[in-house]
């Protein structure tokens, strides 16, 4: 179970820590086409970011900030992205997730739009990761309550 | 009905180890793996995706299907874990 740390320090780091682990899970999926990681990986430290702040504050300090509406919504809005794009070459006329005719709506030769497709999927896994992540993570350490912490 | 179950798995054991004797070395150049799709991969990867990360290319464009696969598993882990868990009081 999660308390509420009376600890200033945690609270304190934790807050000033988070927006550059966010930073850094957005570089890593960004960064996919030229290093290691992608939207499984960056979805991943997105989601850590909050668990963390779940960690030093409590689930209400979480629900706060990134309600369970609006994460529910990104747990579908991953896996509408991928198979969307899969879908709009499927319209463009060619086979479905064909990244390569993407260029007839997109300002760039077969090559980079192959690169911007999987850019686009890239993005929809990392949805779909960082919300389903952080969904299990406060359904399990709170028996699917999510009452830890007092309103504020 | 212990002892059939440690003859069944002990033969199922000595199956499985006498068919991974069929199995190419490990980094064997000519094994089917590296003489089919590993070279087209290496070799076209970067002129007909633009991405010089070949294991991006593969992995979301290649081999597309797979990956969207796995999405639709982390999202369904995600909805069950819901479905199972979540109460409102």
């Amino acid at each position: 179970m999660i308390r509420d740390f009376e600890g200033v320090i945690i609270k304190t780091v934790c807050r000033a820590v988070t927006p550059f682990i966010q930073l850094y899970g957005l570089y890593v999926i960004a960064h996919g086409h030229y290093s290691p990681g992608g939207g499984f990986q960056g979805g991943c430290i997105l989601a850590a970011s909050l668990i963390l702040m779940a960690l030093a504050y409590d689930i209400k300090e979480v629900k706060k900030q990134l309600s369970e509406k609006l994460n529910t919504i990104f747990c579908s809005l991953g896996v509408i992205i991928y198979a969307g794009i899969g879908l709009l070459c499927l319209i463009l006329g060619a086979n479905y997730l064909d990244y390569g005719i993407l260029y007839k709506i997109l300002p760039v030769d077969a090559a980079h739009a192959r690169s911007l497709g999987i850019l686009g999927v890239e993005i929809g896994v990392g949805f779909t990761v960082m919300a389903v992540m952080i969904s299990i993570f406060l359904n399990i350490a709170s028996g699917g309550q999510h009452e830890e912490g007092e309103e504020r | 009905m212990r002892f059939l179950t440690f003859i069944s798995i002990l033969m199922t054991t000595a199956l499985l180890a006498y068919a991974t004797l069929d199995m190419p070395d490990f980094g064997d150049p000519s094994s089917p793996a590296s003489t089919h799709v590993s070279p087209v991969y290496i070799q076209e990867a970067y002129e007909k995706t633009a991405t010089p990360n070949i294991v991006t290319a593969v992995l979301a464009d290649y081999r597309s299907y797979d990956t969207l696969g796995e999405t639709v598993v982390i999202f369904t882990a995600g909805v069950v874990c819901m479905m199972l868990l979540r109460r409102e009081k």
